[in-house]
């Protein structure tokens, strides 16, 4: 009895030790996915990430390697259009339509999943914003303006970077591409693992930039969201340009001396 | 060239009667308080003067009341913010009703900031009108100023006005400036941190400089204390004296007119303030006040609450300062990475020279243009009519250049968002400025040059072969020929009333010039060739007589115009037979005219 309950817990040590990870499979990938994965790659991907996902370094067409992306990655780069990349040799891959349905971008995670050890498609609960306390939506202003803003600017709205390279808007992201694009940094973001910013700190942050977009705009049109520089542009058009049409108006107006 | 007066010699005489003058219901009402005022104050006698004041119409006469009615609205809602505002850069917990930011730790000047825009009535909408009046306020006398510049309103007897002017353009930024860094948000904390490393870059002394100012290192607790006191006393009061000074000039020497017939640089042709000005000019305030109220509940500036409370340890994307200090803030961003150490020392050539240099060199050649330019003309008579600026194509093309210049610090300034709302790199913008502030310039120089002098050709055209008039006539032979039409005297005095400098060439020595001063007189000669040496000549009296009796020949001689212009030939008649539309233009500008 006392042997048979050894063994039990000897093979329930065993399955933890052995079985493989979260972190490292793709989103309980099926093989059957992963193999419809790897054609889709082979035809889509392979020409620039090469046919193992091993990356094109040196050829004309260049693409990085993809072993320890993660699954994380092909979902945020694929799913918001980012990739597959039109062409390549531009400064950061631009928004497009998303080309591949949900089922396909998924199929294409399990394959890169499978190249290396990479971080996984978030769960939902990682990022449903739904029970986020006010406290914690303040705090993640605070953590939005620390970490963020000097990139994505205060509304989110995007920013330059040097050399052609931009942060790109925020107001329409989803929630979970905000997260995935925090653990795996894609083009010049940098990553912001679980120790540098806590996994409720991702979801805080969330529920902050929701919240700022869903709240009316006090005080008027937001004039792009842009800071001084359109309110400048606008405040000479609007302001200047109206007065000047008064005044043309005013002195016009009356007996006139010619 | 009146049309005689017909004389009747038998009509009957009838005694001539003036209508017993009958007062409208306000005059009816305001009779007796201005009598009672009148009897212990004598302020008939002492308004007279100014109420008859004549002004005349243009609307770009307009820009500098927008000025004045922007900083009366500033005052106006300054007052309302100063008693919600707390300049205080003590360490708060906010708990007031902006959620996202409840139970942070703030600057109590933050919190009252939030506490105005969230938690007064009408908090919200008058520190969007200040806002928006500051702004307007400054991109007014700017505009002002350029009026004054092009038309040469700067000239004798107004050059103290313009310097005058130009210390409010100054005072105003720095005034805009200093209520910018109030609110203590991230973005105002920013903006000092640039402002401190502004202060820094001073040579030799920056840091004690900084330390002056701060009270100690960056950010201290007593900045905003102290912007305060700049912000709603030294300053407002140093403006309010200049624009007292400015307006009892533009009272005292009287206002400019553009040039036309019946207006001479003895009189002013327009309107007196009383009525129509008084009328006008109120009328134009609440329209200022107006449009202001509007942007202040339409259009969201400086939304504080987003930017969240000052922390040296954050930044946004997208940090600027007011448009009025783009232009510093773009010379800095386009600056190559300059610095030296020499000892102990360190030059900071790189905030230093676009930072301080910039300004310096902005308000420096603005304050001395009036002086250059008289020091080349060698004009020493006053001016009342003010220069179309085509005929003045240096002067036009020098300020087109400035402002190009000012263009090209301004797009530096905001070199990100050109970068992410044109697509292009932040890298490509930034070089392209290094080379364009200064080339841009000048061939906006030479092509404002080339267009004045086009359209003193226009303006030839019209003189010596009219108007088109849109009439194509084919003459027997078949060949086509458009109709011209001679233009008004009217028009022909407006084209030609002006005076033209000369260029000249060096001057030979003389026994009466030192070296010294023939060097000076030829280096003067060399700048009125450039300044003058391309206009065009205007035509002369007897090429313009050619041109009538060329054009239609009918009969009639030039006819003398009692305009004399300064140089004889003032305008010619063009013979058209159209004199009783002339004499109709020329006898209603001069009904209203009043010489001072």
């Amino acid at each position: 009895m006392l042997l048979l309950l050894l063994a039990l817990f000897v093979m329930g040590a065993l399955s933890t030790l052995l079985a493989p990870s979260q972190q490292s499979s793709a989103d309980t990938g099926t093989s059957q996915q992963v193999t419809e994965g790897k054609a889709l790659f082979t035809v889509q991907c392979a020409s620039c990430h090469g046919l193992n996902g091993e990356g094109q370094t040196t050829a004309v067409i260049q693409g990085p390697p993809l072993a320890g992306v993660g699954a994380a990655s092909v979902d945020f780069q694929v799913g918001t259009g980012r990739m597959p990349m039109a062409q390549g040799g531009v400064e950061q891959a631009p928004v497009h339509p998303v080309r591949f349905t949900p089922e396909e971008i998924a199929a294409l995670a399990a394959y890169v999943a499978t190249l290396g050890p990479g971080p996984a498609i978030p769960n939902p609960e990682e990022y449903d914003t739904a029970g986020v306390s006010q406290e914690d939506i303040a705090r993640g202003g605070e953590l939005f303006r620390t970490n963020c803003s000097a990139c994505h600017n205060f509304e989110g709205a995007g920013g330059a970077l040097p050399g052609g390279k931009y942060a790109p808007s925020l107001l329409d992201t989803q929630n979970v591409h905000i997260y995935e694009a925090m653990v795996t940094g894609p083009q010049q973001m940098p990553v912001f693992n679980d120790d540098v910013l806590r996994p409720e700190d991702k979801k805080a942050i969330i529920a902050y930039l929701n919240d700022l977009h869903s709240r009316p705009n006090q005080g008027g049109l937001n004039l792009g969201g842009l800071g001084p520089v359109s309110e400048g542009l606008w405040g000479w058009i609007i302001g200047l340009g109206s007065l000047m049409f008064f005044a043309i108006w005013i002195a016009a107006k009356g007996v006139k001396a010619k | 060239m009146a049309r005689p007066a017909a004389t009747v010699s038998n009509a009957p005489i009838v005694q001539a009667e003036t209508p017993k003058k009958e007062l409208g219901p306000v005059f009816k009402r305001a009779a007796p308080p201005a009598e009672y005022l009148d009897e212990r104050l004598g302020i008939a006698k002492l308004s007279r003067p100014f109420i008859r004041k004549v002004f005349p119409d243009h609307w770009s006469f307009l820009l500098g009341e927008v000025a004045l009615y922007s900083f009366i609205v500033l005052l106006l809602t300054g007052v309302f913010l100063t008693i919600w505002y707390k300049p205080s850069m003590a360490e708060v917990e906010y708990e007031g009703s902006y959620q996202l930011l409840r139970g942070l730790t703030m600057s109590q000047s933050y919190e009252s900031a939030l506490h105005l825009s969230f938690d007064i009535r009408g908090g919200l909408l008058v520190r969007q009108i200040h806002h928006w009046a500051a702004a307007l306020f400054l991109a007014a006398m700017l505009a002002h100023s350029l009026r004054v510049f092009f038309t040469g309103a700067f000239r004798k007897p107004r050059e103290l006005n313009w310097l005058l002017g130009v210390a409010l353009i100054a005072t105003g930024l720095i005034e805009g400036f200093a209520g910018y860094s109030l609110p203590d948000d991230l973005l105002s904390g920013t903006g000092l941190r640039f402002v401190d490393g502004l202060i820094r870059s001073i040579p030799l002394i920056g840091t004690w400089a900084e330390f002056f100012v701060f009270g100690g290192e960056f950010p201290g607790d007593i900045i905003v204390a102290r912007l305060y006191m700049v912000h709603i006393l030294l300053l407002p009061a140093i403006i309010l004296g200049l624009i007292a000074a400015h307006l009892a000039l533009v009272v005292y020497l009287k206002h400019t007119q553009f040039p036309g017939p019946g207006r001479n640089e003895t009189n002013v042709v327009g309107y007196p303030i009383f009525p129509v000005y008084m009328a006008k000019a109120g009328g134009f305030f609440f329209i200022v006040f107006g449009v202001l109220v509007l942007m202040g509940g339409l259009m969201q500036i400086n939304p504080v609450w987003e930017f969240g409370p000052y922390n040296p340890a954050q930044v946004t994307a997208g940090s600027q300062p007011d448009w009025y200090m783009g232009f510093v803030e773009g010379a800095i961003r386009i600056m190559p990475n300059w610095e030296s150490h020499i000892g102990g020392t360190t030059w900071s050539w790189n905030v230093a020279i676009p930072g301080l240099g910039t300004m310096g060199l902005f308000f420096g050649l603005m304050a001395l243009y009036p002086f250059i330019e008289a020091w080349v003309t060698k004009d020493k008579t006053e001016h009342h009519i003010l220069d179309r600026p085509r005929n003045a194509p240096t002067r036009t093309a020098f300020g087109i250049a400035a402002m190009t210049c000012y263009a090209m610090l301004w797009i530096g300034g905001g070199n990100d968002l050109v970068a992410t709302q044109f697509h292009v790199s932040l890298n490509a913008v930034t070089y392209f400025l290094r080379v364009a502030v200064f080339v841009a310039p000048v061939l906006a120089f030479m092509l404002t040059k080339r267009i004045c002098i086009g359209l003193q050709r226009s303006d030839e055209e019209r003189l010596l072969h009219g108007a088109e008039s849109g009439i194509i006539e084919r003459d027997p032979s078949g060949s086509y020929a458009e109709r011209h039409r001679p233009i008004s005297q009217g028009e022909a005095y407006t084209l030609t009333q002006h005076r033209q400098n000369a260029a000249l060439m060096p001057a030979e020595s003389d026994e009466d010039l030192s070296d010294g001063q023939l060097r000076r007189e030829n280096l003067r000669r060399r700048a009125g060739r450039f300044y003058f040496i391309d206009d065009l000549r205007k035509p002369t009296r007897a090429e313009l007589e050619a041109a009538a009796h060329h054009g239609d020949g009918d009969g009639h001689d030039a006819i003398g115009d009692g305009h004399d212009g300064h140089n004889g030939n003032g305008h010619n008649g063009n013979g058209n037979g159209h004199h009783s539309i002339e004499a109709g233009a020329t006898t209603s500008g001069a009904i209203p005219s009043q010489t001072q």
